[in-house]
């Protein structure tokens, strides 16, 4: 073995694999951020991490049973009865929905514009594990064999809940509207002011910055996607305003949301495919 | 862990690694979710302060990898954090291993955080920062577990062969 400066060359030291270990990881983050060169290779990565997320879940999986399994009849019975009520309330709706959707097609037809085709809608389980802490994501169990993609909306009953940013062949991952690093563009549903609603990282908080006081939005208002993008379908619920603080030092108003969709509660989510419309809308995803 | 361990002795290593890289993706309610201590950081420290010599750099990188692929973070994120948190321990080990149990929770603390801050450094170089404090959470909740789980690690290597 040779020695340079008192030290053998064989076995790099501790320090020299500092170094390169922290360029190759400054190297795979650059490739990965700016490129999204590591699209395939994350892809495989995701395959072998399935067996391990599926252990990690399998404490809540096995809790939930038991949950499920102690279930009284009483509690199902209420249940029962609730759905009932909630199903007749919808189905007085549906009849509504026909006839509205015939009018609405009549009308874009008058006006020549693109038809909205219904959105196609595929349920998926959650696979319960967390995510990085203070991330907002969750793993669902659909992915490229089911035509899951990159950017594909992802709803629950209430309203958006996020959008899919990794796909493997089983698994995808999708970042939640109330990540940090997440903007939806929405319209205020009363006043159609548009604006972006952001994620601050807090389960239960979202953030719209950039209205100034002259702004026309209350506390209560309905935030209802835009469509703008191209990457959510327009008119599903995003948030509700929570609180709008005006300080005079500041040059906007500091304006809290809570998102409309349950991001905490369920353990199924719904992937939306867009209608694709027909004709003269063909730049549209 | 290359230099020649037996089967068994392997086991133990790969055996705690691989509960902690599980215990960091368990589901855990939400209002419990910020109090989850970074296992693999804590199991790292560990074995870099018991096997310096076969448990450094190269194994807290990879942890750190594994950890990103499961968390599906920014790639190499992770690995950057846990490369240097096993540099300092392993650099520290002589003074950690003299210290008492308290004052060697207080170091692990100092380790923990420039691991987080390295870590919210390159989130926010993405513009992913969490811009909450209960973000330092993890790392005082790992300082006060440590105590116990050094025990807990102790019994387990020396159970398993490794002097």
């Amino acid at each position: 073995m040779i020695n340079v400066f008192g030290r053998s060359v064989g076995t790099p030291s501790n320090f020299t694999r500092l170094i390169l270990l922290s360029a190759l990881s400054v190297a795979l983050m650059i490739l990965d951020h700016r490129g999204h060169h590591l699209e395939k290779i994350r892809a495989g990565l995701n395959v072998l991490a399935y067996p391990i997320q599926l252990i990690a879940s399998v404490p809540a999986y096995v809790g939930g049973s038991i949950g499920d399994f102690f279930t009284t009849r009483g509690t199902l019975r209420q249940d029962n009865e609730k759905l009932l009520a909630e199903r007749q309330g919808l189905n007085a709706k549906v009849q509504q929905f026909d006839a509205l959707e015939e009018e609405n097609a009549r009308l874009r037809r008058m006006l020549g514009s693109a038809a909205q085709v219904a959105d196609k809608v595929l349920a998926a389980e959650l696979v319960e594990v967390s995510s990085e802490p203070f991330t907002r994501k969750i793993v669902v169990a659909k992915g490229s064999r089911d035509g899951v993609y990159v950017g594909q909306s992802v709803i629950d009953a209430h309203g958006i809940m996020g959008q899919v940013t990794q796909v493997a062949s089983q698994v995808s991952r999708v970042t939640l509207i109330t990540d940090a690093g997440h903007a939806i563009p929405v319209l205020d549903n009363r006043s159609g002011l548009r604006m972006l609603v952001f994620g601050t990282g807090d389960p239960d908080t979202l953030k719209v910055p950039y209205l100034t006081s002259a702004s026309d939005i209350k506390e209560g208002d309905l935030l209802v996607s835009s469509g703008m993008g191209g990457t959510f379908p327009p008119g599903y619920p995003v948030a509700q305003v929570r609180r709008i603080v005006n300080d005079p030092n500041e040059a906007f108003l500091a304006i809290t949301a809570k998102p409309a969709a349950q991001l905490n509660h369920g353990k199924q989510v719904m992937l939306i495919w867009r209608g694709t419309p027909p004709k003269s809308g063909a730049s549209a995803k | 862990m290359r230099l020649g361990l037996d089967a068994h002795r392997r086991l133990t290593l790969v055996a705690t690694c691989t509960v902690a890289v599980i215990l960091a993706i368990m589901p855990f309610p939400a209002w419990a979710e910020p109090f989850r201590p970074d296992w693999v950081g804590l199991v790292l420290i560990y074995w870099c302060l018991a096997m310096p010599e076969r448990f450094s750099v190269g194994t807290g990188w990879l942890l750190g990898f594994i950890q990103d692929v499961l968390y599906g973070s920014l790639l190499g994120s992770n690995a950057l954090g846990k490369t240097l948190l096993a540099f300092l321990t392993v650099r520290l080990h002589l003074q950690l291993r003299m210290f008492p149990r308290w004052q060697q929770a207080v170091s692990i603390f100092g380790l923990l955080i420039v691991n987080q801050l390295l870590v919210l450094w390159i989130r926010g170089a993405i513009g992913q920062a969490p811009d909450t404090f209960i973000y330092w959470t993890p790392s005082v909740v790992g300082a006060l577990l440590w105590p116990w789980l050094f025990v807990i690690l102790r019994d387990l290597r020396r159970r398993g062969g490794l002097t």
